[in-house]
């Protein structure tokens, strides 16, 4: 095995701000708030923060961050891209940073502010446009919602999943925000009639089938192995890591290759499980990026846990579900009830899960993978208690 | 010229330009690479395949199948909007099956988008392309062949 970061740094602090609609304030604010509360989380002092890894899509820089939350000199920083693929690549950046040494004490997090329907990206593109979505937008295929719904006919079409697969999934993590008293829809239950009867977002996806634009922020800190022993809370290693862009990817829009079904999920998978001695078949709860509930069977058949077009299935008779389906997922409500906070909502429940501190703990659980956003360029991480 | 809110493409990629140029001729034109052959769509500087930058393009049959579609719905921008509910489709190219394009099925080429039942759309049935002018630009549309 080559010279991996396995179980090398763990993570030592984890903190959210609140998640709602409307919040006042800024990314930024949010962002410095969230980290300053994991820091004080870990009982280390920003003085000591020498890394910092930011989604390239965050509106506080470093520099800014570095300032309001008064941290030291900074030796290690980076950015990684692709929206809701870089929840666990942050995380597996700052990792790596520690690991070889560029850094001691690296933080990664998520701001957003997506609640107000004027924000999000779909509703600002100007009419002319030399990029890639030229190929897909003039048609009306506007909002990734849409095209995640071309992706979820074919599926659909190619392996006899249905809608009931895709209510399988909305339900079993709306149960869970039900237990979590920070989710969004703590107090709004989800039926399999109320999902059938949803209106339309995107034929076949239905609102259901949708994350919940949020406002709010998440911050984990991570150090080395070593380092974590004396610290305040419970280490969760970094077991396992890694990023993947499929060949002939294309964003979002993952028509024109030719296995347009086999996503970012697949290429990340290998070199996860490749660098983990722990296998799929041993992960006792799973974070899985949902910003649409198909790309719940997408990853589940990409990092190995069922065949190819089983992953519909899969869902079938509460496998989702905490506490006794076979793969309790998305057990804080995840970005379809909880937050979609780019997903990094999803890390920062793992690190809970290992911890035993999640409002739906799966009993003795072990290890946990944590996924970023399928139908992007992506990242996933194996943790481990 | 009156904006029509659509989004359009701005005609200024040079990799694309040609397609667009096509499509004002009334020609479906895919990329193909000038030094191997292979056909790559969308259009890109570099074939995969070779390392070449030599690009030709290659008029084609206009004639694929349903590969997916959807039915957007509100939210949408203002322009897609008075349309809802209406159809966007995905073909395949009979000319080569790996060459995928967006578009929306019609009943004549400037028909609307919306035209078309879309309980009726099928995976796999047969179109025909058609062109019709928005702004400046001949975008391709489909017609059940």
């Amino acid at each position: 095995m080559a010279n991996t970061i396995k179980d090398r740094t763990a993570i030592v602090g984890i903190a959210q701000t609140s998640f709602g609609k409307g919040i006042q304030d800024s990314e930024l604010s949010l962002a410095c708030q969230a980290i300053a509360m994991a820091l004080d989380d870990a009982g280390i002092a920003p003085r000591e923060v020498d890394g910092l890894v930011a989604f390239s899509m965050e509106d506080g820089r470093e520099v800014e961050v570095a300032r309001n939350v008064g941290l030291g000199g900074i030796t290690f920083f980076g950015q990684v891209g692709y929206g809701g693929g870089a929840g666990c690549g942050t995380t597996g950046h700052a990792a790596l940073a520690v690991a070889s040494g560029q850094c001691e004490v690296a933080v990664a997090w998520r701001a957003r502010k997506r609640a107000d329907k004027g924000s999000r990206p779909w509703a600002q593109t100007s009419n002319r446009i030399d990029n890639p979505w030229q190929w897909s937008r003039p048609w009306g295929l506007l909002r990734p919602v849409d095209e995640i719904a071309m992706l979820t006919r074919r599926y659909m079409h190619e392996y006899g999943a249905t809608r009931d697969h895709l209510a399988n999934v909305a339900i079993a993590f709306r149960k869970h925000a039900n237990r979590n008293p920070h989710a969004t829809m703590k107090d709004k239950t989800l039926t399999r009639e109320q999902y059938m009867s949803a209106r339309w977002v995107s034929e076949p996806l239905c609102l259901f089938d949708n994350c919940l634009e949020t406002d709010g922020a998440l911050a984990v800190v991570i150090v080395s192995a070593e380092r974590a022993k004396d610290l305040k809370q419970k280490p969760v290693y970094i077991h396992a890591y890694a990023q993947g862009i499929p060949p002939q990817h294309q964003t979002m829009t993952n028509f024109f290759c030719e296995d347009p079904l086999a996503g970012p999920s697949h290429t990340a998978a290998k070199r996860l499980w490749a660098n983990s001695d722990i296998k799929p078949a041993d992960i006792d709860v799973a974070q899985i990026y949902d910003a649409f509930s198909p790309l719940i069977p997408l990853s589940l058949e990409g990092y190995g846990f069922c065949k190819r077009g089983e992953g519909a299935a899969f869902t079938d008779d509460g496998a989702l579900e905490w506490p006794n389906g076979r793969l309790p997922t998305n057990t804080s409500g995840g970005g379809m009830s909880e937050a979609y906070v780019h997903g990094f909502n999803l890390v920062v429940e793992g690190v809970r899960q290992m911890r035993g501190t999640s409002t739906s703990q799966v009993e003795g659980a072990e290890s946990c993978l944590v996924t970023s956003g399928e139908g992007v360029p992506t990242s996933a991480l194996v943790l481990r208690r | 010229m009156a904006t029509t809110g659509m989004i359009l493409p701005g005609l200024e990629d040079p990799a694309a330009r040609p397609f667009w140029d096509g499509t004002a001729r009334g020609e479906l034109l895919v990329q193909t690479c000038g030094a191997c052959g292979v056909k790559r769509m969308p259009p890109r500087p570099m074939c995969p395949a070779c390392r070449s930058i030599d690009v030709a393009w290659t008029k084609t049959s206009g004639r694929g199948r349903v590969w997916s579609f959807v039915v957007p719905h509100p939210p949408l921008l203002p322009a897609y909007a008075e349309f809802a509910p209406y159809n966007v489709i995905v073909v395949e190219l009979d000319d080569d099956p790996s060459i995928r394009l967006v578009g929306n099925l019609v009943e004549s080429a400037d028909g609307a988008i919306n035209a078309i039942d879309p309980a009726t759309i099928r995976i796999g049935e047969p179109v025909r392309v058609v062109f019709t002018q928005i702004e400046d630009v001949a975008l391709p549309r489909w017609v059940r062949a």
